[in-house]
């Protein structure tokens, strides 16, 4: 038996040993022996002291309200008497301080229909948001073109410049290396032909039509879709949001507009930039290492697109710039009030942009093959 | 229709979030020109109740009448002129962060009133100064204190010159000086302007230094259970956890 462990007529003393941060007692084997003893019903009653010289801690106040707990299951009375004040005015409090769990909310078993249940009805929140945030917009976007919208055209401004020229070296760096790797790819097939010239057809096709319009919008996504929701996001906890509403603003009209229309505005033209940066980058290789002519590669890029090719991948990117606008500003607007949800509203911001995207060049490829553009 | 003297009528108010209901059966008038505090214990609802009442949530049943009329039953663009009659100083202050002071007290002033460019930049300047914080128009939010925030915030909510002050938590956050210094203000602005003001709070100092009358919403019955003169709930409460609530400080 652990010598602080003692049964003297029919009290149980209890001793508790030195306590400290760095010397650290065995409070399990104290706590065990003293249970084996309480539930053997040996003893009336508890009486605790501290060891000689022993100073006390937490561990120490734990292990007393964990022996006295089971002793009260059982009627044993505790005498604290022994220890230092302070431990039995703390042991004392921690008896009086009787959270109120009636609030607390019933833990329901899970089961598979519940989660099902639960994913459905959330599933149906998320499109009743987004359709209504899709309407606010809407009417938002009417009031700006009946020039009834308040907003601020600094505002819309500073937005055009972080989304546009902001961007511009970061657009530049991404769209020159995939059309270089769209060149490197189309010439390791092409070659077995002999038909090196293709690569042109193929960097500028597949650049202007889909990668360009993608990539752009992707980057995008990640830059200005995650910074729209955080911005908004951040105002909604510092109340910024509410400010606006009471003095009769929209914050639709105020905030959401403008980022929308420096997203609509900037997206047609960052990728028609990035169109002639991926052609460049094709181009590239196709002179230095592919050893066609400057002059060649550039007839043959001419001959193999049209206008309607460049139309659709900006008409697709002006369509992407709508996505991540709505994703990142409606996550934002609809944030919660803490900086967790902060967070994840960035996080869904930028997931359900990405999301958004591919699915809409998804939808694209098929109308595009359909109506044989 | 309100009479004349009063300010804002609760009428058998009931608030709640989807199916949870946080209070019921509210019903209460503040007069014209008075201090009103909104009191209660944690999780009772008095923020909610401020947020019926300035129009960021809707009542699940029940009115609030302004002199203008029924707020909620107005159309959205009589409740955005009803709202340029009052002034809300948020807890944190909310100040529109992008902007300077001087720029967030501005934009209320263009976009409702007449006034010129140089008559703003004079009103900007009086109410920087009310609040003590003159020289500080080109200051963003974020470099200044959490005291002269909340300060900014009442320079902004008092931009439009408003019948009716709302105060959330005003005290919260700031030292016993700057809240007493804020309390004081209230009083001055309330004398000096005949501005009606409506506090949530649960601040004995405050509530006693400045309340005139005032409203307790219980969270546990989750309905008001105290109505009157502070200075007559605090001799006679009308019911224990009134006296409890109250008592705290003078014990």
């Amino acid at each position: 038996m652990d010598e602080n462990v003692k049964i003297i007529g029919d009290t149980l003393h209890v001793v508790l040993p030195n306590s400290q941060h760095s010397v650290a007692f065995d409070s399990s084997l104290l706590k065990s022996e003293a249970e084996k003893v309480i539930s053997s019903g040996q003893i009336r009653s508890i009486k605790y002291a501290l060891a000689e010289g022993a100073q006390w801690n937490s561990l120490t106040l734990a292990t007393i309200k964990g022996i006295s707990g089971s002793a009260d299951s059982k009627n044993i009375p505790s005498d604290l008497s022994a220890l230092p004040v302070g431990v039995s005015k703390i042991l004392a409090l921690t008896k009086t301080t009787v959270i109120d769990d009636a609030g607390a909310s019933e833990t329901e078993p899970s089961n598979l229909f519940l989660v099902l249940g639960n994913m459905t009805l959330a599933a149906f929140d998320q499109a009743k948001e987004l359709s209504s945030f899709i309407g606010l917009s809407l009417s938002s976007f009417k009031r700006f073109f009946l020039g009834k919208a308040q907003y601020q055209r600094s505002d819309l401004m500073a937005f055009i410049q972080a989304t546009g020229p902001a961007a511009l070296v970061i657009v530049t760096v991404v769209n020159l290396l995939l059309g270089v790797i769209l060149a490197f790819m189309g010439a390791a097939q092409l070659k077995l032909f002999g038909a090196e010239i293709f690569v042109a057809d193929l960097v500028a096709l597949g650049h202007t039509r889909e990668i360009a319009p993608m990539m752009t919008a992707i980057i995008l996504a990640g830059r200005t879709g995650a910074a729209y929701a955080a911005q908004l996001g951040t105002m909604q906890v510092n109340e910024e949001i509410d400010a606006l509403k009471t003095f009769g603003f929209s914050p639709m009209d105020f905030l959401v507009l403008p980022r929308m229309l420096a997203l609509a505005i900037m997206m047609p033209l960052l990728v028609l930039y990035g169109d002639a940066v991926g052609i460049f980058g094709g181009f590239l290789i196709g002179t230095l290492m592919l050893d066609l002519g400057p002059i060649e590669y550039i007839t043959q890029t001419q001959n193999a697109i049209g206008l309607i090719d460049i139309m659709l991948g900006v008409f697709k990117g002006s369509i992407f710039g709508i996505l991540v606008a709505i994703t990142g500003c409606k996550e934002g607007i609809m944030s919660g009030r803490s900086a967790s949800a902060v967070g994840d509203a960035a996080t869904r911001a930028v997931v359900s942009g990405i999301v958004a995207i591919i699915l809409a060049t998804a939808i694209f490829a098929v109308l595009a093959s359909a109506l044989g553009i | 229709m309100l009479n004349p003297n009063t300010a804002i009528g609760i009428k058998d108010l009931t608030m709640a979030y989807g199916d949870f209901i946080i209070q019921r059966g509210l019903e209460f008038e503040i007069n014209k020109g008075e201090i009103f505090i909104i009191m209660g214990d944690s999780g009772s609802g008095k923020s909610t109740l401020l947020k019926h009442m300035i129009g960021l949530m809707k009542p699940k049943t029940g009115q609030i009448v302004y002199q203008a009329g029924d707020f909620w039953a107005a159309s959205e663009e009589e409740r955005k002129i009803a709202s340029q009659r009052f002034g809300v100083l948020y807890q944190s202050g909310a100040l529109w962060s992008s902007m300077t002071l001087a720029q967030n007290i501005r934009l209320p002033l263009v976009t409702y009133t007449n006034y010129s460019e140089s008559d703003i930049k004079d009103i900007i300047a009086l109410k920087l100064s009310l609040v003590g914080l003159a020289g500080f128009e080109d200051f963003y939010p974020s470099e200044i204190s959490g005291g002269m925030k909340k300060r900014a915030g009442l320079a902004r909510a008092m931009a439009l010159d408003p019948e009716i002050l709302f105060f959330d938590e005003p005290g919260a956050g700031l030292d016993p000086i700057s809240s007493k210094r804020l309390d004081d203000l209230i009083i001055e602005l309330r004398d000096g302007l005949g501005t009606t003001i409506v506090i949530v709070t649960h601040e004995l100092d405050s509530i006693f230094a400045i309340g005139d009358r005032g409203v307790f919403v219980d969270a546990d019955v989750k309905t008001q259970t105290a109505l009157g003169r502070i200075s007559d709930l605090r001799k006679s409460p009308p019911s224990p956890k009134v006296a409890e609530f109250l008592s705290r400080s003078s014990k």
